[in-house]
């Protein structure tokens, strides 16, 4: 089925640019203000507060910072399990946008975590509490941190000239790929059970038995929309082509899943009654209709064959994805949680500075790897051995 | 009233002739009146119409009746503190009849309140110290033959104003507590009929005092709540103004006497103290002029609740007071506290503008991506492949 | 072989939903916990309550817990809610004009806000490191800052609001009531100490059962009738006789609410007025532990999960990779 035809390449280029500069000093500013966090605790940068004790630190950086960085996983479960080879030439770029998302997700835990030094009693007995989803998910993201290094260490090693260790390791990949689409589908989808336990905390719109599904739908549904964004911002920011066949038949994918999510979303609201909750005059109401928007625009921006290889549209229908992705963890564990009347939060500048700081970083050595590792496809026709 | 300047009325003639009469000096007297406007509750300028009031040489009769009392009302007005208090009383007034500081006896001292009444017919003051005893024909206190009952009742059908005096006047007091066996009544059920009652075992003499030099004053008797006491004093609970308070809010009790929450002063509220369910000025001005803090609870006894009809002398002194419904202070914590930054304007800025950058270089991009951009199509990938 | 492939991942979907759905009978659905034997817990008696504080002090002694000041002069621990410095508080309620005591309309209040200790506790159900715990006998919910990784699951899911984390220390713990579990013989208070500095008996330690049943026994009484109330623990033989002056609301919280608590509140004005949350009886514990297990029925579903994807991968990937190498 597929050609293969590009074999990934670094890209080169310069390291050093306006660009590289400030993202840098953007992930300086987080690292200065988290050394503050570091000593005088939580609360002398952030706002969080006993009402609101989750605030962006987990809820973007982890929650939201996680599901973006699911294009690896979507992406490997199309090639690999679905057995669509065409898609191959996304796979290293969207495992390493994966590998950045949650390797700076979990360290972004440590940052919010009140005794970062007994994290490591999660994995161990009797510590371990398996009752617990949090248990869960920080055993699976884990793991699945370990497991994308060690599926995106081929790109290392070509680069060391360990093409020995390479061709060992590749005979094993399967089982890691096996585990890199597991893991993720427990954990994304044990992102929305953490908010189970909260009862009726969370407001009707987002409190349902349908969670798990809902947060590992639109883990998918985001991870091909990263994937076409990070397409487009290549084909813009590194003057690559546009790869509209292949990001076109990918999103047909994403449509499709699209539909089936908001069928299972329309559902399952009116099953539980809480549809009037969606028309209240309140900002959970408008939470969630920013939220729909994001995934229903893409239904319609994408309806046909034609406006799926339009460029434009597709990174339209991505960033829509995006920010409706974003909105639905935020609606979930922010603005659809109420513990009850008289909390309030909004993220400090310092706590924004460190979100910031940290997709900074995320960029920064998206844009470094890139052109330091074969990770892109390259353009020009070049000889393959084959 | 028609003077109210208080350098003027140092110098009238009244209060000149008053230095002399009393013996005391004039700043000490304007003092005095001062202060008793402030214990009413007046408003400034007042003190210069009872400094008017006091100065004039019409001295009100008094006749003072005592019956079922320990003559402690009386013994706590004789000793108050301030100079000549005593004198000023007994000069304020024309104190026509009182068993106790009466030099006369028998049917002389009788005759004396007979010719009073009759002098000062619908003009004199009536004060009651002690509770009156109903039951059998009233035949438990007699005084020159003739009972309680029938005293009262003839000493206050000319009455100006009755005033009733301590707790046993006002509803009966000590001696009516169960089983009450004389019968003991207050002056206003024998009289069936509203009078002013200064309770409190004993009184404090500045509230009678006070209440005499309104109506010195003003030709009529201060306001009363429901009970009969003046508004100026019995209007808030001894628990609103208790110095101790601050130890009661934030949870500070003696436990037991000479305990070392006790010795530092806490609230007495778990030895009984009734100032909850007590209304009364004594923490605002004290007793016997012996300054701050001179008060039962000040001294680090539970206040008895002396002024309060079924309060004093019917609970038991150590039993729990009930607490008068008080509204919470400001300060009490509610139950929705507004907690946490709603929101933080450079963040929301911060947001707005990534936001903002964010469209806008998805609309840029969109737009570029629309045009310009080579896109990769399957023409392009096959000549890739073939060459 | 490809069909073989999907059908198997098609099944595999399907089954997964449908247990998230829990149509699937494979596994039980986790009830709810029950009390245990010798379970002790509070009853508070809003219409007791005179919101003298004493229990906040008493708290802060028995704790070790440091003022918390709200006004300008720093003089008086005056906390305004729960935090890292206080694990109990009494809050008023307050209406219009609030003069009259335990009515709703232009009345006031109070209610004491602790940790409930829920028969099926929502923190422990969270927590990822076993920080918080049930004791087995007593019922207590116990918190550990040895074991403690400062995730605040326990804060973010308890229904009630009650454990509260020290954002402003570098080594920060969970901070909430742990029913006085820390008293030795010797101790000055001898059993929670807000219970026994309570001057009115307001709030009241003893077996759950038993306050249960004195819960039952008061919420029944007509106002005006006088009634014998017990002072500090259930036996303790302090009484005295208080004189009702509220008609209680029918309604013992604590009884029902998530399976219900051990720490059980009575009142004459509504309790969701006092800030207490209306509740389902089946505990959200149970709710969370069925999905979180029949999703993964004790990782047996993922195992043959994983399987299926190992062997697909392995059809699929082995050529790709032999092609890149």
């Amino acid at each position: 089925m597929s050609s293969h035809a590009e074999k990934p390449a670094p890209l080169g280029g310069p390291l050093v640019t306006p660009l590289t500069v400030t993202l840098a000093g953007l992930a300086g500013i987080a690292a200065v203000i988290l050394l503050i966090r570091f000593i005088f605790g939580i609360g002398s940068v952030t706002n969080v507060n006993d009402g609101y004790s989750w605030g962006i630190w987990v809820v973007y950086d982890v929650m939201a910072g996680s599901a973006f960085a699911c294009g690896g996983y979507a992406i490997a479960l199309l090639v690999y399990i679905f057995n669509k080879g065409e898609y191959h030439p996304l796979v290293r770029p969207a495992l390493l946008g994966s590998l950045f998302g949650y390797t700076l997700a979990g360290a972004s835990v440590i940052f919010d975590l009140g005794r970062y030094w007994n994290t490591w009693h999660i994995f161990f007995p009797p510590w371990a509490q398996v009752n617990s989803v949090m248990f869960e998910v920080a055993v699976c993201i884990t793991l699945y941190i370990g497991v994308m290094w060690i599926e995106f260490s081929p790109a290392f090693l070509e680069r060391l000239g360990r093409s020995d260790l390479k061709k060992k390791l590749s005979n094993w990949m399967f089982v890691f790929i096996g585990l890199g689409v597991l893991l993720p589908s427990m954990h994304q989808s044990s992102l929305g059970s953490l908010l189970i336990v909260f009862g009726t905390q969370i407001n009707p719109l987002w409190q349902t038995l349908m969670l798990p599904l809902i947060f590992l739908m639109t883990a998918i549904t985001v991870g091909y929309a990263v994937v076409i964004l990070e397409s487009c911002l290549s084909a813009s920011g590194f003057k690559r082509p546009f790869e509209a066949d292949l990001i076109g038949r990918l999103s047909r994918v994403m449509w499709w899943f699209l539909v089936v999510y908001l069928a299972l979303r329309a559902v399952d609201l009116a099953w539980r009654g809480a549809w009037g909750e969606a028309f209240q005059p309140n900002v959970m109401a408008l939470g969630f209709w920013i939220e729909m928007t994001g995934f229903i625009l893409p239904v319609i921006l994408l309806a046909t064959p034609a406006a799926r290889r339009r460029p434009d549209r597709l990174l339209i229908s991505a960033v829509a994805l995006i920010v409706g992705t974003l909105m639905l963890r935020l609606n979930g564990f922010l603005i659809g949680y109420q513990t009850g009347a008289g909390w309030h939060y909004f993220p400090s500048l310092p706590e924004l500075l460190v979100t910031i700081g940290i997709i900074a970083a995320q960029i920064l050595g998206y844009i470094v790897l890139v052109r330091w590792l074969p990770i892109l496809p390259k353009v020009e026709p070049v000889k393959i051995a084959r | 009233m028609e003077i109210t300047d208080l350098r003027a009325l140092r110098e009238a003639s009244e209060v000149q002739a008053l230095e002399k009469r009393l013996g005391i000096s004039r700043r000490d007297f304007l003092g005095l009146c001062a202060a008793l406007a402030t214990t009413m509750g007046l408003p400034a300028g007042a003190e210069a119409a009872i400094i008017k009031a006091v100065a004039a040489k019409q001295r009100p009769s008094v006749i003072w009746l005592h019956f079922q009392e320990c003559t402690g009302c009386t013994e706590s007005l004789l000793r108050a503190e301030h100079p000549t208090l005593e004198k000023l009383i007994l000069d304020i007034i024309s104190l026509d009849y009182h068993e106790t500081l009466f030099a006369a006896a028998g049917h002389q001292a009788e005759a004396a309140r007979k010719t009073a009444m009759k002098q000062h017919k619908g003009k004199y003051v009536l004060v009651v110290e002690g509770a009156i005893p109903t039951k059998d024909g009233g035949i438990y206190c007699k005084v020159g033959g003739q009972t309680a009952v029938n005293m009262l009742k003839e000493c206050a059908k000319d009455a100006a104003a009755v005033i009733a005096i301590g707790s046993c006047a006002s509803w009966g007091g000590m001696p009516s507590t169960g089983p009450n066996p004389t019968g003991s009544s207050s002056v206003a059920e024998v009289l069936g009929k509203t009078v002013v009652t200064i309770p409190g075992c004993p009184p404090n003499p500045y509230n009678f005092l006070a209440t005499v030099v309104h109506f010195l004053t003003f030709g009529k008797l201060p306001e009363v709540d429901q009970l009969g006491r003046p508004k100026f004093a019995y209007s808030r609970l001894i628990h609103e103004n208790c110095e101790r308070r601050p130890h009661f809010d934030a949870g500070r009790f003696a436990l037991e006497f000479g305990d070392p929450g006790h010795r530092a002063g806490w609230c007495l509220y778990k030895l009984g103290c009734k100032g909850p369910e007590t209304y009364a000025n004594c923490p605002t001005i004290g007793f016997g002029d012996a300054g701050e803090n001179n008060w039962p609870v000040g001294c680090g006894h539970p206040c008895i609740g002396c002024t309060e009809k079924g309060v004093g002398f019917t609970k038991p002194i150590h039993a729990l007071a009930e607490l008068k419904s008080v509204t919470p202070p400001v300060g009490f914590p509610g139950v929705h506290e507004s907690k946490g930054k709603s929101f933080d304007f450079t963040s929301a800025a911060a947001l707005a503008a990534i936001a903002g950058a964010a469209a806008a270089g998805t609309a840029k991009l969109a737009q570029n991506l629309g045009k310009g951009t080579p896109v990769e199509t399957s023409s392009h990938k096959d000549s890739g492949a073939s060459s | 072989m490809s069909t073989t492939r999907r059908q198997f991942l098609q099944g595999a979907v399907a089954s997964g939903a449908a247990l998230s759905l829990g149509t699937a009978p494979a596994v039980q659905a986790r009830p709810n916990l029950t009390l245990p034997p010798k379970a002790v817990g509070l009853l508070y008696d809003s219409t007791l309550c005179i919101g003298c504080k004493a229990c906040v002090s008493a708290c802060k002694e028995s704790n070790n817990l440091p003022p918390e000041f709200s006004t300008a002069e720093n003089l008086w621990d005056t906390p305004q809610d729960l935090s890292g410095r206080t694990k109990n508080i009494i809050k008023a309620y307050k209406d219009g004009n609030a003069t009259q005591k335990d009515r709703e309309i232009d009345g006031h209040a109070f209610i004491k806000h602790s940790c409930l200790h829920c028969v099926d506790p929502s923190c422990v159900s969270a927590c990822p490191v076993s920080a918080m715990k049930k004791d087995p006998v007593t019922g207590i919910v116990t918190y550990n800052e040895k074991d403690c990784i400062g995730c605040r699951y326990c804060v973010v899911a308890c229904p009630f609001g009650i454990p509260r984390f020290e954002y402003d220390k570098a080594f920060p713990k969970i901070v909430k009531c742990e029913l006085c579990n820390h008293l030795k013989p010797g101790d000055k208070f001898k059993y929670s100490a807000c219970a026994q500095v309570c001057p009115t008996g307001a709030t009241l330690y003893g077996p759950v059962d038993q306050l249960l049943q004195e819960a039952k026994r008061r919420v029944a009484l007509k106002p005006g009738s006088v009634t014998r109330v017990e002072r500090g623990r259930v036996g303790s033989g302090d009484i005295y006789e208080a004189k009702l002056t509220a008609q209680y609301l029918p309604r013992v919280y604590g009884d029902r609410e998530l399976g219900g608590t051990q720490v059980l509140k009575i009142s004459a004005v509504p309790m969701e007025k006092l800030g207490m949350p209306e509740l389902p009886e089946r505990s959200f514990a149970s709710v969370s532990e069925t999905l979180q297990h029949d999703l993964y029925g004790w990782l047996a579903l993922p195992a043959v999960v994983l399987g299926g994807l190992v062997i697909a991968a392995k059809r699929t990937a082995r050529p790709d990779e032999e092609d890149e190498a």
